[in-house]
């Protein structure tokens, strides 16, 4: 279907499926319940979810195939948030004009940085995508005030032009973004006994073009171009002897990655028209590196699970406090409870950085693959022994 | 005039003159070997060939046009293949997908932004690939990692990687090295058949004088980047001044 093999369909709609039911999938727990806090399912994560399910796709486009590691894509990330509020700002709040801005701004950035960059490889490639990067966010931070509104970062007012649109709303306010009239921020809400499941456009509208991008990238994965990404990792030296120039392989890469990072920066100045340089930091840059490795550099799904690993646990662990673990804990002796508490404290709230970095540590070591490797492997497990299980009565039978 | 017309070439590196003045003039359809002593610049010359180093002075023309300053990629695609001293593939490529790459860079040129279309939909490189391997003897292995496979299948491989573009001259850089006889041998038997069923021209470069007597047509002997003789099997064999400079007292 689609053009896809068998295999690419079936995790095509895999991800559909989940992505589409994410409000109840990301909700099993009951609104009054004490597992509530496990809840993942309201808009602004869900959001958070899908956009940097698109920036790790895009990211993996480079990374996996090619072996470039760019250690600056953030920059691309804060660009296609600047051209989507200046979108906002000049043109209307409908979302379409800012995404398509952001994609082409963040394009060219691409295409001008990965020109540089690319004429080095390994190390040298990485430090200075970084050094572009952070070049980047210093300016926004400061030289460039005028368009990035530095330290506060740039936001809506009241006497934006918005020429195909209005400065104001009838009482005064600034405009919300919207989709030709369908706000982004309209939740609807579905109340199921004692759950309670949110339905929000714009995570809708990421989630569908995050099954655009994932369909794109499988398209590229399996075509001539990608099998060519996948030389370059490969063998250069073989390439160049085989009559192909590797650099416009590389630099076409690279702008495609640019392109998903900044979808990803115009989808989330859709959902909450703001863009600061603190998007643009190294930090960023590195998280995106994160999400990939942990969940399978080079696989298809890897990404976009590794993304939402990381997003779950800086959401969810982060919100764990000491009251809420002598709340889990009080069945347990004054003494002991206080030590337990003790001992979990510096891995929640402010310490998740800490358990995420255990838990890289433990996949990277013992899973290379990612996330994707530990699933095949459990698959191979399970096959393992059912094969087993079948072969067992198989013998029983005496040949006739 | 030859296919491959190489004219007073040299080359320095830093205090070395590791190419003297080489002139050469390979023929179609013959297979030419450059033979010579450790250090003699074989390695040099041929790197002149394919682009990775430019000559100090002289001329390098392939079938009239001059290759010097173009890019290894370009020289390739005018019709120069190059097989490596230790074979160069792509490792973490499956074998097919390995025949499949120089099938894409002979249809599409050094650059393409094919990224839409399926692989598998790309029916004629598909083919080519397939007959190619099915030449080889490999196509049992079509799904194997490259890496995976054995020194001999490697260098096969990449002698077929390099036939499936149809070069008009084929270079090989001591296509035997680090092998053992049997594998040899089998690389002796596989280009005798390229040669016999092929339009093409070699340009070998090797050390072992089995190989070299049982392929050439014609013999270079380089000595300390300059050619001592250039002339048939038969006669270099006889030849004192090439008994002195290589092949030794008890040769």
């Amino acid at each position: 279907m689609f053009g896809l093999d068998n295999k690419d369909t079936r995790m095509l709609l895999v991800v559909a499926v989940l992505t589409l039911c994410a409000p109840f999938i990301l909700n099993p727990f009951p609104t009054d319940s004490a597992m509530a806090q496990f809840n993942a399912g309201y808009p602004d994560l869900m959001q958070r979810f899908v956009i940097f399910g698109i920036f790790a796709i895009g990211f993996n486009i480079l990374f996996g195939l090619t072996g470039y590691l760019s250690f600056g894509h953030a920059a691309f990330l804060g660009v296609g948030s600047y051209s989507a509020v200046w979108m906002f700002k000049l043109l209307s709040m409908n979302v379409i004009p800012a995404i398509l801005l952001a994609v082409v701004i963040s394009g060219l950035f691409a295409l001008l940085i990965g020109f540089v960059s690319l004429r080095r490889s390994g190390i040298y490639f990485s430090i200075l995508t970084l050094a572009f990067a952070q070049m980047s966010f210093n300016l926004a931070y400061s030289v460039l005030t005028p368009i990035t509104n530095g330290e506060t970062g740039l936001q809506l007012t009241l006497d934006d032009p918005r020429i195909l649109g209005v400065s104001a709303t009838a009482d005064g306010s600034i405009p919300v973004t919207s989709l030709f009239g369908l706000e982004m921020r309209s939740t609807f809400e579905m109340v199921v006994g004692p759950w309670a499941f949110q339905f929000n456009a714009g995570y809708y509208l990421a989630a569908f073009i995050l099954l655009a991008a994932f369909y794109l990238s499988i398209r590229i994965f399996r075509s001539p171009f990608g099998m060519m990404l996948r030389a370059v990792k490969s063998n250069q030296q073989r390439m160049n002897y085989t009559g192909l120039n590797t650099k416009p392989y590389t630099l076409a890469a690279f702008v495609i990655s640019g392109m998903y990072a900044g979808l990803a920066g115009g989808l989330m100045a859709s959902m909450d028209p703001l863009a600061g340089a603190e998007r643009m930091q190294w930090t960023a840059s590195g998280e995106v590196v994160l999400m990939t490795i942990l969940g399978g550099a080079g696989t298809l799904i890897g990404p976009v699970l590794g993304a939402g690993f990381i997003k779950y646990f800086e959401n969810i662990f982060s919100k764990i406090n000491d009251n809420v673990l002598h709340g889990w804990f009080s069945f347990m002796p004054d003494g002991l409870e206080n030590f337990v508490v003790f001992v979990i404290h510096p891995f929640i709230g402010k310490g998740w950085h800490l358990t995420l970095g255990i838990l890289f540590m433990l996949v990277v070591v013992f899973l290379p693959g990612g996330l994707v490797e530990g699933g095949q492997r459990i698959a191979k497990w399970v096959k393992g022994r059912k094969n087993k299980d079948d072969a067992t009565p198989a013998t029983k039978t005496p040949a006739e | 005039m030859g296919i491959l017309e190489v004219k007073n070439v040299g080359k320095r590196f830093g205090g070395l003159q590791a190419l003297g003045d080489v002139n050469l003039s390979v023929k179609e359809n013959t297979v030419h070997a450059i033979i010579g002593p450790n250090g003699a610049g074989k390695s040099t010359l041929l790197n002149c060939l394919v682009g990775k180093l430019i000559p100090d002075t002289g001329s390098v023309m392939f079938d009239g046009q001059s290759v010097l300053g173009r890019k290894p990629f370009e020289i390739n695609q005018m019709g120069i293949s190059r097989v490596f001293q230790t074979p160069e593939i792509f490792g973490d490529l499956t074998v097919l997908e390995n025949m499949m790459i120089p099938c894409f860079a002979k249809r599409d040129g050094a650059f393409s932004l094919n990224a839409i279309s399926s692989v598998l939909g790309q029916k004629d490189v598909l083919e080519t690939a397939e007959k190619m391997l099915e030449e080889m003897n490999m196509a049992d292995k079509r799904h194997m990692h490259a890496a995976a496979m054995s020194r001999g299948d490697k260098r096969r491989l990449e002698i077929g990687m390099c036939l499936s573009q149809e070069p008009r001259l084929l270079l090989l850089d001591e296509p035997t090295a680090g092998m053992a006889r049997a594998d040899t041998n089998n690389t002796i038997d596989l280009l005798k058949e390229i040669k016999e069923q092929r339009d093409i021209t070699i340009a070998i470069i090797e050390h072992d004088m089995h190989v070299v007597f049982s392929l050439a047509d014609r013999i270079t002997v380089l000595a300390q980047g300059t050619p001592l003789v250039e002339d048939e099997p038969q006669n270099i064999r006889g030849n004192p001044k090439v008994r002195e400079a290589y092949l030794g007292e008890s040769a």
